[in-house]
């Protein structure tokens, strides 16, 4: 069969543009089922004491929703535009470990799918994403909920380090010559530091899942205070995770941002040392703030007071950046295509969501705001009306390049619109409900508390932003089907994935760049840079993967190990076997026919 | 129920603090969306517009633009560490202690120096300091009232400590904010805030054992006592289980169900009927008990001041 068509290419692909594609596909089709569990929420939400939904369901629905769309739909989502643009961007022809890009995405797809098969045996996750022991325990736990949760995220976890070393190793060590790490596009620096985040931040939730699942599978007692276990133990590990967690949900929809405001505003970047520094003491701060989830368990005044100053000072790079942004825009020729339209959005709602989150920052105003729905407010303003917008903004930006065709400009306002009207009808009344008095993760409510209106008006909200979806939707086909066909360089770029065809071939470049600044394809479209030379051989000649089909093997194995944990030990051995086995032909696969 | 309507010292305290974090935050938002707007507005892409200027960066404006933000995080920290001690303080020795105990899905309400025992309605005199010390049962839970102030959690293995003095008389809602399982939602209270002289009133009644009762509602007592409730409900004199909440004063509380429902005979008959059916999950199981019986429970319930 031919490399390059049909399901078994996709299958066998080591591409990292096809594996790109792969993670925005599953990673959008994660995003709509994350959505629909929001709607239904927002439905039963309208009405004090409705009852169309039970507490049952409800608290599946709310875990699998923030499970979903934190781990199924928005880091993917940026893992998609990773594997697709940071090679083009750094000159490279692949990632520096192509099977095990294949094999990360396998491991996640299959763990996506794991932890929603949980609604088939009506056991979907109920303890919330955060998972607090020891509520987790088998005994007040009794179902295979919590284990659906604990082993997909275990799974989850391993395809997501699999793929941080990967692009460390590539952005390190693949980019084309002349590209200091302080030329590298600001979208590879947001990536790079993203990785390292989630090198140092998944160790801490994978221990605090193997003891649960100690706890849970054999009897153990870490989380269990009635034997002397700790549940704040728990706490602890899983916000060491969780706040960073924050940042990579945050820092490439930021690194997006900071690529499409200088293409529509023509302008470089301002201050790139400057965004670049603060991204990383973004990320620096970030493992020193974990306790700022925990201002109500009672860790005493000098610990609250100590997360609360590290808290605050994350908000210095964060206003940097904004300023850095506000300065690029400054004296450009700002031209308002949805892409920049969603980074102008992101600006603006990303800056709620921080000035919320620095009230928060103060332990005495967070015991109010703790767990009540200004908190959801906050979260949702940095995750939709940021990283989701900043993706949206990376979507219609890159749309041209991956499939070769433009999105339609006007069903792209409808597109904009939409979501500015109804994130913002949906989210910001959530402000006044936690002020309020209204706690998080109530399946009801009692109807003389003045909560119904602003509820209301918050799921009117969600069926404007369902219809802002439906119009990308529209706009997605369109473009596949008749779309306008898109040049090599539609937005007169900086970058150099826009110095290759639109889609790239499948080797990248025919001849790797020579670099010899920022924003190296500006320059040379500038004239101050000579331009691209000639190939000197053919494309047939240039060395490239060969496809393989153990990625998907070995991750199936990974996911039938877990599996068994709740179906048989038999399960577990075949699926070990598997692994192993696949594991070991991956590592001594080798075809020279490895040219295209 | 809003936190910006406190009736304590201790919301008073994050009110006030609130308050001045949305001063600074809503002046930095309008300036900030302001500038934003302005500057997309002014620098459109328009016919005739001249090729911008590749301004790389600008190391003076670097440093003024952090050196803003430093100086509000200083003026606003300082008020924040401030609040932080004063709030977590030491509790006077004459603050009033109660022990509140988180169970799935009420709370139980205990007096150790008074001697009282009650569920789901704290009742506390104004304008003494009073001491919660918040443990857990079973899994984590969080105090809230929010006109009274911020939550602290109940966990298991730890005692927390939240002191807070009432102003204001007067009946304020709260429930559990940490979820903690199925009927997270329906785990509600009330904290009644009453003068010294009847706060002092209340505690004699409570200490007093409950009126024997007399007509329907013996036969009521006699149902508790046959019927299995005694299993898990104290009524002092008569019972002494501590699974459920103690029932010695129960007709004098305003709620049943942990505020779920107001005490009224017919919501009482209907609970005891089907606990789970009016609050999912709830331990209480459902009794076999005849209609007859059933009614003179509920009288003798009732009668329980």
């Amino acid at each position: 069969m031919s490399r390059h068509a049909g399901v078994w290419s996709w299958i066998t692909t080591v591409d990292h543009k096809r594996i790109g594609i792969l993670y925005g596909v599953s990673a959008f089709v994660f995003f709509l089922i994350g959505g629909i569990e929001a709607v239904l929420i927002r439905v039963q939400l309208a009405f004090p004491r409705d009852g169309l939904i039970g507490p049952e369901a409800y608290n599946q629905l709310f875990t699998m929703h923030a499970t979903t769309m934190v781990f199924l739909a928005v880091m993917p989502a940026s893992s998609a535009f990773f594997n697709y643009i940071v090679p083009l961007m750094i000159g490279a022809r692949d990632v520096a470990f192509p099977r095990l890009n294949a094999l990360s995405f396998w491991i996640f797809l299959f763990g996506g799918i794991f932890i929603n098969a949980s609604f088939l045996f009506g056991a979907a996750p109920d303890a919330g994403w955060f998972g607090y022991a020891n509520l987790t325990s088998k005994s007040f736990s009794e179902g295979a909920n919590s284990d659906f949760w604990l082993l997909g995220l275990l799974v989850l976890g391993t395809s997501s380090l699999i793929a941080a070393f990967n692009f460390i190793v590539t952005i390190i060590n693949l980019r084309a010559p002349g590209m200091t790490l302080m030329r590298m596009p600001i979208f590879a620096w947001m990536t790079l530091i993203t990785q390292f985040l989630i090198i140092l931040a998944f160790p801490a939730v994978t221990v605090g899942l193997i003891l649960l699942g100690f706890d849970r599978f054999i009897g153990t007692n870490f989380y269990n205070p009635a034997e002397g276990g700790n549940p704040l133990l728990w706490q602890h590990l899983f916000w060491l995770f969780g706040h960073p967690e924050v940042y990579i949900l945050i820092l490439p929809a930021m690194g997006i941002v900071s690529e499409v405001l200088p293409t529509f505003s023509r302008k470089p970047l301002f201050g790139y040392p400057v965004v670049v520094y603060s991204g990383i003491l973004i990320a620096f701060f970030g493992f020193g703030v974990w306790s700022h989830h925990m201002f109500t368990v009672g860790l005493g005044p000098v610990a609250d007071a100590a997360f609360s100053i590290a808290t605050m000072l994350i908000g210095i790079p964060t206003g940097v950046k904004i300023f850095n942004w506000l300065a690029t825009l400054w004296g450009g020729r700002i031209r308002f295509s949805t892409p920049c339209n969603f980074a102008l959005g992101f600006i603006s709602m990303f800056l709620i969501g921080g000035l919320s989150g620095i009230m928060h920052a103060s332990p005495p105003v967070d015991m109010q705001q703790q767990d009540s729905y200004f908190v959801v407010a906050h979260l949702h303003y940095v995750l939709v009306g940021g990283s989701l917008a900043g993706l949206f903004a990376g979507i219609y930006y890159w749309w041209p390049k991956i499939t070769g065709r433009l999105l339609d400009e006007r069903l792209g306002r409808w597109n904009f619109w939409l979501f500015m009207i109804g994130f913002n009808v949906t989210f910001f009344p959530m402000h006044f409900l936690g002020v309020m008095g209204m706690p998080r993760r109530i399946y009801t409510y009692a109807p003389n508390l003045n909560w119904e209106l602003w509820n209301r008006v918050s799921t009117v909200g969600v069926v404007v932003l369902t219809l802002s979806i439906l119009a990308f939707l529209l706009n997605s086909v369109q473009s596949l089907r008749r779309g306008a066909v898109a040049t090599a360089d539609p937005w007169d770029g900086r970058t150099l994935e826009w110095s290759v065809p639109s889609p790239p071939p499948v080797y990248n470049f025919a001849e790797i760049p020579v670099v010899r600044g920022r924003d190296e394809l500006w320059a040379r479209k500038q004239g101050r840079r000579p331009p691209v030379p000639e190939p000197t051989r053919a494309p047939s000649e240039i060395h490239l993967p060969a496809p393989s089909h153990y990625p998907i093997l070995v991750a199936l194995g990974i996911v039938a190990v877990v599996a068994g944990a709740l179906i048989h030990l038999w399960v577990s051995i075949v699926g070990a076997i598997v692994m192993v086995y696949g594991a070991y032909r991956f590592a001594f696969e080798y075809r020279s026919e490895a040219h295209t | 129920m809003s936190t910006f309507n406190p009736v304590a010292d201790l919301g008073w305290r994050i009110d006030t603090l609130f308050t001045n974090f949305i001063g600074w935050t809503l002046f930095i938002l309008v300036v900030v969306e302001a500038l934003l707007v302005w500057v997309i507005w002014s620098f459109r892409d328009r016919p005739g517009r001249e090729e911008p200027k590749p301004v790389h960066g600008h190391v003076g404006l670097e440093i003024g633009w952090t050196l803003i933000p430093v100086m509000i995080v200083t003026i606003i920290s300082v008020p924040t560490i401030a609040t932080i001690f004063r709030t977590q303080a030491t509790p006077a020795p004459n603050a009033l202690r109660i022990e509140v105990t988180g169970r799935q899905w009420w709370w139980e309400v205990r007096y150790p120096e008074l001697n009282v025992v009650t569920a789901n309605e704290i009742v506390v005199p104004v304008g003494r300091p009073v001491t919660l010390e918040l443990k857990s049962a079973d899994v984590i839970h969080s105090f809230w009232v929010p006109r009274v102030g911020g939550k602290r959690d109940l966990i298991g293995g730890k005692v927390n400590r939240l002191t807070f003095t009432v102003d204001t008389p007067g009946t304020y809602p709260g429930q559990c904010a940490e979820f903690c399982g199925l009927s997270h939602a329906n785990m509600r209270m009330l904290l009644v805030a009453e003068s010294p002289e009847a706060f002092d009133r209340w505690v004699q009644s409570k200490r007093e054992p409950s009126v024997p009762p007399t007509g329907v509602a013996e036969g009521g007592r006699a149902a508790f006592m046959a019927g299995g409730c005694v299993a898990c409900h104290a009524i002092r004199g008569l019972s002494s289980g501590v699974v459920g909440p103690d029932l010695t004063h129960f007709g004098s509380r305003q709620t049943i169900a942990a505020g779920l429902f107001a005490n009224t005979p017919e919501n009482l008959a209907a609970w005891i009927k089907d606990p789970p059916a009016m609050k999912p999950g709830a331990r209480m199981p459902k009794l076999p008990l005849g209609d007859e019986q059933l009614s003179a429970l509920v009288v003798y319930l009732g009668s329980l001041k």
